[in-house]
């Protein structure tokens, strides 16, 4: 599978927030890659950190603070480690849009309100190219077009407010999109609009990434969509990645309770209605108070008392690109 | 947009109803009707008979001796197709004359106050959110309070006994005293300008401390929204980004609160003007309520609320324009 | 007056996507299911078990405590509404007592010695020198002349809230013909301190009287408004936005000049209270309104109305209690504007009227600039009114910041 070169290393990624309450460890060592041309979901609960990873290999991050880590970034031969440039470089802002664009869960508020759409993508391509505001307008509708706005130059100047939700997320695609990125990172798009919307915004962004080649990260914690359009996965729970690998061995051959656990818990078609669909028991710690050891160890069903609480369980290799971090798989006297 | 100014106007029509109806009240209100003084004035005066005649007009042209909303009708009619405003027995001379030109300078001052409000809220607003906990910012908020909490006539006597006990002159006043009765000149404009300043920030102050709270709060309201997030993801730089974004989208909020601070700033300005002794409405408006003097008085008070009430829909209409929500509403 | 951007505060906060306020509450996510997927870019704040129990007001009160500005303008507020309570106490002198051979006295300071023999507080004594050319009198402090002043000494004889009859007074002249001009004297010759304590009672009580009623007015007509909706509340919304966009200082004007002068200063009291509030009640109406507005829809009032409850007993037992934090911020916001709206009445001399004593009418004294240069003293009065107003600003900002401790 780990044929393809990889666009994005992240390796020991910590992200934290500094609050008046102390520090919250929202990414807690994070290592994953993503292929270039292919399809890394990450998928994990609520308050997983996979916003925060998203954020910052942008350098979005802001107010947290990477505090250590690095985010590898291949361009062209060239290695940029993303986590040592300052978030307001000029550098990374030539990243930001360019190279690597993001779209976001809420469609309603990602777009001002104030500026039409068209203006907001036109800014976008004229900060990236020198080119004259007449080009930009061609291409923007142009983009406008492959989303599958309609009558996509009428559209241009329409603001937010006329559009419907899944209208507005394929004008955020279209803005991402436009100054054709190599990395496309979707924060959870689907998850504010309507199934069959839903479905449209899927099959969009396998299509674009079929023409254009472009890796998309895909944040998810919606198993199903991860089984339609996933190359790689990555699991995470309190900012660690538990357990990564391709779609397939994910799917059909979990090695860690967590994903397990996930897996249950997806209702299926034909069961009994007697059945009672699986759930992971207790709640997601507090980030305040994060377990010691492996930190899904208080709503394990295979906790090892003495040993999950203890150790911070190393990450064990199954083949290329493919980990779980869970002491089930390390061997007793192997734990250092 | 045109739909929209329509609509505008057509709600401004009942506000400057009501207006007319609390001013005719206010006329009415106090005790012994303005017709009673009147002629209890002029009898004292010698020539009995030319003035009972003149008693008799005066009673047909307002119709004093027939039902209130009559009374009304003769008034406003004669305000809205004839410009007459009725006479003020105090100066012995029609309202109209002493109205115009006070009410131009009160909102002159008021206007000139609301740009200065603006002008010093909106950049110290956004300062004060985007450098939130700052130093600055705290002082920022510290000022405002003080600002607020001090009452416009206060600030100018404290103004005025500064100037009186360390500079040795007394403030006062729009113009010096060889401009004050003078034509519209270039010379007397500048003299008006030099004047203003005092009035401005004696009147300003609560305001601005007010919109410097309010365009915080707009700011901190908008600077974390998503669209921002959207626009930094771009690529665009950090203060590019600001005044795009978040300043453009927080900017209607604060132009839209035209609607309370002109208000406040021509409520603020009769009673500066009046410690101030400036030629505005203000000292005027307080005598002839003392001496009850009332057509004065109750067209002083109409003609402020509806210039207030007009200038409020010139602002809502420049909202408007800015605003596309409103504007395809 | 004071600018208030409630509703946007709650509805917007949930859109604020990257926003984490540092002064967010212990439980800032506590009941915020809707937005489950939002938590992980969100930091959750400390949620223990204390935290998890504690009442609204509980709740309310850790996070006004925080609030450093706000507690010691509460501080002070209390330590204003001490004063207007116990005034007679308070005051060295009634309100009214005059010596004119002490005109613009100059203040004396409160010195801790020997006198006639025994240790003890005094005064110094006034030497007067007169300017033959203007005639005008100057007072000099008098370092040789001590008067023995002492702590509930005898003094003029009042009776505590008009009923307990007493003679003791905080501090007076242990003999009454003593001049004690703490905060100077005024033209006729009173004692300054004295009727800037009396005035706290009538420009305070002005504030609590006059929310009072634009309170109920504000809740009466903010309740139907936001309550029924439609047609009646377009009608208030129109009363309340025609109230908003006239200057309100010539319309109180026009209004407490009708005032007779021949009414007792009782009537006129009420009266002037009575305009300020038919004025006022616009802002708590808004309030109110925007409230009930937010509240029909919230899941609890459904579950209360699908449980059988009365509409009265939804609106008194589910939605009131849950707004009553919001009430209690902005009436503390309210009450000082109305304390200004008299204030400035009383200083144009168509609010309240000598005898009675407001720091408005003390402020009238002060209008003339001739009379303040010779008697800086006569500004205290407006020391006390933004003392006052800022104490209760400060105040009523950390309420409403605390109103919404789950915000």
């Amino acid at each position: 599978m780990h044929d393809t070169t990889p666009l994005i290393e992240v390796n020991g990624l910590q992200t934290q927030f500094f609050t008046d309450e102390g520090v919250v460890r929202s990414v807690e060592g994070v290592d994953f890659t993503i292929p270039a041309g292919k399809t890394l979901c990450v998928v994990g609960e609520s308050g997983s950190g996979k916003s925060v990873t998203a954020r910052s290999i942008l350098r979005i991050e802001n107010p947290g603070r990477i505090v250590g880590g690095e985010i590898l970034y291949h361009k062209d031969g060239e290695v940029i480690d993303l986590a040592r440039i300052g978030p307001k470089t000029r550098q990374i802002r030539q990243i930001r849009g360019r190279d690597i664009a993001m779209i976001f869960q809420e469609p309603m508020s990602a777009l001002s309100p104030v500026h039409t759409i068209g203006d907001q993508i036109v800014e976008a391509l004229t900060l990236h190219f020198p080119i004259s505001k007449d080009e930009a307008k061609r291409r923007a509708i142009e983009v406008l077009g492959r989303v599958g706005i309609p009558k996509a130059a009428d559209r241009f100047g329409a603001y937010t407010f006329e559009l419907s939700g899944g209208m507005r997320q394929r004008v955020c695609i279209a803005m991402a999109l436009s100054c054709e990125p190599r990395l496309l990172i979707a924060d959870e798009p689907t998850t504010a609009l309507d199934v069959t919307t839903q479905a449209n915004i899927l099959d969009l962004i396998a299509d674009l990434q079929k023409e254009t080649g472009m890796a998309v990260m895909f944040i998810t914690h919606d198993l199903g969509v991860v089984a339609e359009i996933a190359d790689e996965v990555a699991v995470m729970y309190l900012g660690q990645v538990m357990e990564r690998g391709d779609v397939d061995s994910i799917f059909h051959d979990p090695k860690h309770p967590y994903t397990r656990a996930l897996l249950d818990s997806i209702p299926r078609l034909g069961q009994r209605g007697a059945h009672r669909l699986a759930s992971i028991r207790g709640m997601v710690p507090h980030p305040f108070d994060r377990p010691s050891g492996c930190p899904f160890h208080t709503r394990c069903d295979s906790y090892m008392p003495g040993r999950c609480n203890r150790i911070d369980p190393p990450a064990v290799s199954f083949g290329p690109g493919r980990e779980a971090k869970c002491l089930l798989h390390t061997k007793e006297e192997g734990v250092a | 947009m045109f739909a929209y100014i329509l609509k505008r106007l057509l709600y401004t029509i009942p506000t400057l109803f009501a207006i007319s109806i609390m001013s005719f009240i206010i006329i009415q209100l106090p005790p012994g009707d303005y017709f009673s003084v009147l002629a209890s004035k002029m009898a004292k005066e010698s020539d009995t008979i030319a003035n009972t005649a003149a008693l008799e007009a005066m009673g047909a042209r307002y119709g004093l001796n027939e039902p209130l909303y009559v009374q009304y009708w003769k008034w406003i009619s004669g305000i809205v197709l004839r410009g007459d405003f009725g006479q003020s027995f105090e100066y012995n001379r029609p309202v109209s004359v002493l109205l115009w030109d006070r009410l131009g300078l009160t909102f002159l001052l008021s206007f000139s106050t609301l740009i200065f409000v603006w002008a010093v809220s909106f950049p110290i607003g956004i300062y004060s959110a985007v450098r939130k906990y700052s130093i600055g910012d705290y002082l920022g908020t510290f000022i405002g309070f003080v600002g607020l909490a001090i009452p416009n006539f206060l600030m100018a006597l404290v103004l005025m006994y500064v100037s009186f006990k360390y500079f040795g002159r007394s403030v006062g006043g729009l113009f010096s005293p060889e401009f004050v009765n003078a034509e519209w000149s270039w010379a007397r404009l500048m003299d008006f300008l030099a004047h203003l300043w005092i009035p401005v920030i004696v009147l300003g102050t609560a305001g601005t401390a007010g919109l410097i709270r309010i365009m915080r709060a707009n700011m901190l309201d908008e600077i974390y929204k998503p669209y921002v997030v959207t626009a930094r993801a771009k690529g665009l730089s950090e203060i590019r980004l600001l005044f795009k974004y978040p300043v453009r989208v927080a900017l209607n909020p604060f132009i839209s609160t035209v609607g309370w601070v002109l208000p406040e700033l021509v409520s603020g300005a009769t009673i500066t003007a009046i410690v101030l002794s400036l030629p505005t409405t203000g000292p005027l408006l307080l005598r002839s309520l003392i001496s009850q003097d009332m057509y004065l008085a109750g067209s002083f008070i109409m003609m402020l609320s509806v210039l207030t009430v007009l200038g409020t829909l010139i602002s809502d209409i420049l909202l408007a324009w800015l605003d596309p929500r409103i504007r395809f509403k | 007056m004071t600018p208030t951007k409630t509703t946007s505060d709650v509805t917007d906060s949930r859109d604020a996507g990257l926003a984490i306020p540092a002064d967010d509450p212990p439980t800032s996510r506590r009941h915020d299911d809707r937005d489950i997927d939002r938590a992980d870019d969100l930091p959750v704040a400390n949620e223990d078990r204390t935290v998890l129990v504690a009442g609204q007001w509980k709740l309310i009160w850790w996070k006004f405590r925080k609030h450093k500005l706000a507690m010691l303008g509460g501080i002070i507020t209390l330590f204003i509404y001490f004063v207007a309570v116990f005034v007679e106490i308070l005051a060295p002198f009634p309100p009214d007592q005059y010596n004119s051979t002490y005109p613009y006295a100059p203040p004396q300071s409160l010195h801790l010695g020997q006198v006639e023999g025994e240790f003890g507080l005094y005064v110094n004594g006034y030497a007067v020198s007169f300017d033959p050319e203007t005639l005008a009198r100057t007072f000099v402090i008098d370092e040789e002349v001590r008067h023995p002043v002492s702590l509930f000494a005898k003094g003029a004889p009042y009776r505590l809230w008009g009923l307990i009859p007493m003679e003791r007074h905080l501090i007076a002249p242990d003999d009454p013909s003593h001049p004690m001009y703490l905060l100077g004297a005024d033209r006729l010759g009173r004692d300054m301190l004295s009727r800037l304590i009396h005035g706290t009672r009538i420009s305070m009580s002005i504030g609590l009287i006059g929310v009072a009623i634009s309170l109920f007015l504000g809740v009466l007509l903010g309740g139907i408004s936001g309550y029924y909706g439609g047609a009646t509340d377009n009608l208030i919304q129109r009363v309340i936005e025609f109230l908003n966009s006239i200057p309100k200082i010539p319309l109180w004007m026009g209004l407490a000049a009708a005032i007779p002068l021949s009414l007792p200063p009782l009537h006129v009291y009420f009266l002037i209270t009575l305009i300020l509030s038919l004025i006022g009640w616009t802002g708590l109406a808004r309030v109110v309104r925007g409230r009930f507005f937010s509240l029909k829809t919230e899941d609890f009032v459904t579950a209360a109305r699908l449980d059988g409850n009365s509409e009265l007993r939804i609106i008194m037992r589910h939605m009131v209690p849950s707004f009553t934090s919001h009430i209690i911020a902005s009436i503390s916001l309210a009450i000082p504007s109305m304390i200004l709206a008299e204030t400035s009445l009383s200083f144009l001399g168509i609010g309240l009227r000598p005898p009675v004593v407001s720091w408005g009418v003390l402020l009238e004294e002060a209008q003339n600039v001739r009379s303040i240069a010779q008697a800086p003293w006569l500004f205290w009065p407006g020391a006390a009114v933004v003392v006052a107003v800022l104490a209760m600003n400060f105040l009523g900002d950390g309420l409403r910041d605390a109103a919404d401790p789950y915000a």
